[in-house]
């Protein structure tokens, strides 16, 4: 395994610049997740990476190696779709077994016969390996294609989405599947996402992308409580922050402030402005209360078992504020 | 607007039974959501009131009056369908304006009337547009406009926003649910998706295998659990189930397993064999005192709260807590319960035992 870095890196696609002078480093034995919407530029990313496309401006390096001429072979990096590709005619142990039988890598047969049984303990599908890849579920085809970056020794795993197209039981054992398998292999790995709670819980470090820039690198825990602009702020956590005008609660703000950003669980309740309840939703562990302030619509959060009803007046104050300026920069 | 009351209702495809009698009401005004697996019978059940579908057996009652047997036509009942199909090649004032055309309506009341759908929806913009061009929440709202402005008694909706991406489907729930709020029109709704349940719903139904499993509020349901499927269904991560053998009597409020002793609320009934006791994620405890002990295989951050996945001697546990907790992969902790909210099931029925938690709940039926 390796760190990967790249530096002023750049990709236009005609007139549509995908990204613009991208710095990034992903330390070497790292769950790096880069989360974005779709069209942000991650999935550029990872093709550039991965030698897939060419980028027009930076340099690439893995394992301190510049690898901008090299082919994707030869820059030695594993990627996992969104659609996971099998052989439909193979068993699971031919489906895994293929990406070592390349004459380029020389594998030996024991070997390879290792690492499959490796793989498959690993992934949990050890019972599985003599079954045709069209006889699995969902959720171990997508398993296998993962294994069938895994049998491979890489520099890095990059990964576009692997888990998107599960249903929502199977994404949560494979986000935790997925952490444990980067935490027993010690492998780098490099994932791409629009899902928030994926970037949160699996990554060791998350990048945030917005139209080509990456806005802000740091721990998860560092995104949600420090996020460096709106933007940011607005991408984790729900339900999202509310943005409302500096003032509203006669708050003193710093000079050039003119929005804060208050994450629902930071809001008070029982003294402050008079709100009114719109609706109160009621989601089994927690119950969001949609209000009305002075034409502004702020959501908070409350107990479960809330007496609250629609059209009832509540007092909130704030805690913890964010403030941002015009462009939307925090002011600190 | 209009009550719909469920009697009784069976459909069977030939030796398929896709909907067992099931029974239940949903009032005037309700946002009422048909939540489920599929192959539930949810969508089933949709037609049947919707007149798509005739049922083998059992009675619709639409404001009072029996409608079982009548055509679609007869019911005034609006279905919107998932993808909503439009006419590509009108505009969107003749998509909307197309059940009152058909229905003769004179041009000068049609005008008036898109006039107030429009203004309702936000598309007063959109208009003279071609529908080809629109984005999926336009599309979406006209579809919507074209079931509001014949004004029927209840609409009928099969999982409209499945096709939607997560962000996009959220923003929509929302704006549907207030337009619901603005007009108060009976909807009757079906999803697979148990938080779109959640959120919209004021009643929910929840169906398995052609029975209906309870019908009650969401806070209810998500409480008060009458069967394992309902708790497993409803809440992500799902209700913890510690699986152990034993004896239950009658009034009991402790109960003994993997070495401890738990608080419950006091039993209704008593039970014998393979028993489950039941726990939400967030009534569980990390505390060093508890004799119960479980190891870390995991911790998920998310922001305010984590969810701790651990490995105890009853199955694996899900605990939410607050993300300032320590809680470290591989170590080992103590659990305790929060005895109040425990639900405890016969794992051979799935069903809940009667308690002090849960009396008066509308399970089967």
């Amino acid at each position: 395994m390796a760190e990967v870095q790249l530096t002023g890196i750049s990709k236009a696609y005609g007139a549509t610049q995908a990204l613009s002078e991208i710095d990034l480093t992903v330390p070497d034995g790292s769950f790096v997740v880069l989360l974005g919407p779709t069209g942000a530029g991650k999935t550029t990313t990872l093709r550039l990476i991965a030698g897939l496309e060419q980028q027009d401006k930076g340099d690439i390096l893995i394992g301190g190696r510049t690898v901008n001429r090299e082919t994707p072979a030869q820059r030695d990096v594993a990627m996992v779709f969104q659609q996971y590709s099998l052989y439909p005619h193979l068993s699971v142990r031919d489906n895994l077994a293929f990406p070592l039988r390349s004459p380029i890598l020389n594998v030996g047969k024991e070997e390879i016969e290792r690492r499959v049984r490796e793989v498959a303990e690993v992934l949990h599908i050890p019972h599985k390996l003599d079954n045709k890849a069209t006889e699995l579920s969902g959720g171990e085809m997508q398993r296998v294609s993962i294994g069938r970056a895994l049998v491979r020794d890489p520099a890095i795993y990059l990964m576009d989405e692997p888990l998107s197209s599960l249903d929502a039981r199977l994404r949560s054992d494979l986000r935790i599947e997925l952490k444990r398998i980067h935490a027993e292999m010690a492998a780098t790995l490099l994932y791409v996402t629009h899902d928030q709670v994926e970037a949160m819980t699996m990554a060791s470090h998350v990048g945030v992308l917005n139209e080509g820039q990456l806005v802000q690198f740091g721990t998860p825990r560092e995104i949600y409580e420090d996020p460096r602009t709106e933007y940011v702020a607005a991408r984790l956590g729900q339900p999202r922050i509310n943005l409302l005008p500096v003032g509203l609660f006669g708050e003193s703000a710093p000079q050039g402030a003119v929005r804060i950003g208050l994450r629902p669980e930071h809001i008070e309740q029982g003294s402050g402005r008079d709100a009114v309840v719109i609706r109160v939703e009621h989601l089994g562990d927690q119950t969001r209360l949609h209000l009305k302030l002075a034409e502004h619509d702020v959501i908070t959060l409350t107990d479960p078992h809330t007496g609250l009803n629609p059209g009832d007046t509540v007092a909130i104050t704030p805690r913890n504020a964010l403030f941002f300026d015009a462009e939307g920069d925090r002011i600190r | 607007m209009a009550q719909i009351r469920i009697k009784n209702i069976r459909k069977e495809f030939g030796d398929f039974v896709a909907v067992k009698e099931s029974s239940f009401t949903i009032e005037d005004g309700e946002f009422f959501m048909l939540l489920g697996p599929s192959g539930c019978g949810k969508t089933t059940t949709l037609r049947m009131i919707a007149g798509l579908e005739l049922p083998t057996s059992g009675q619709i009652f639409l404001d009072g009056e029996e409608i079982s047997q009548k055509p679609p036509s007869q019911r005034d009942i609006a279905f919107v369908f998932q993808m909503f199909a439009l006419y590509p090649h009108m505009n969107v004032r003749k998509n909307i304006s197309y059940p009152l055309v058909s229905q003769g309506m004179p041009r000068a009341q049609i005008r008036e009337k898109i006039g107030e759908v429009a203004k309702i929806l936000g598309i007063e913009g959109i208009l003279d547009r071609p529908v080809g061009g629109l984005s999926g929440g336009d599309r979406q709202r006209v579809a919507l406009g074209r079931a509001i402005v014949r004004e029927p008694k209840a609409f009928m909706m099969d999982e409209p926003l499945g096709a939607l991406d997560a962000e996009f489907r959220e923003r929509m729930a929302e704006e549907l649910r207030a337009l619901h709020d603005r007009m108060g029109a009976t909807t009757v709704y079906v999803t697979h998706d148990q938080l779109e349940a959640m959120q919209m719903g004021d009643k929910i139904v929840v169906m398995n295998n052609a029975v209906v499993e309870q019908f009650g509020t969401p806070q209810e349901i998500y409480d008060k659990p009458a069967t394992m499927f309902v708790a497993d269904f409803i809440g992500s991560p799902s209700m913890n189930f510690l699986r152990f053998e034993g004896k239950l009597d009658k009034g009991a409020e402790e109960v003994s397993f993997g070495g401890s002793t738990m608080g419950m609320p006091r039993l209704n009934e008593g039970a014998e064999g393979a028993l489950v006791f039941g726990a939400r994620p967030e009534h569980v405890r990390l505390t060093d005192d508890s004799a119960y002990r479980a190891k870390v295989l995991a911790t998920e951050y998310l922001g305010t709260t984590q969810i701790v996945t651990m490995d105890s001697p009853n199955g694996e546990i899900k605990a939410r807590i607050g993300s300032e907790q320590p809680a470290r992969v591989g170590e080992t902790v103590g659990l305790s319960f929060v005895s109040s909210t425990v639900t405890m099931f016969d794992e051979a029925t799935g069903r809940a035992l009667g308690s002090a938690l849960n009396e008066g709940v509308q399970g089967h039926g």
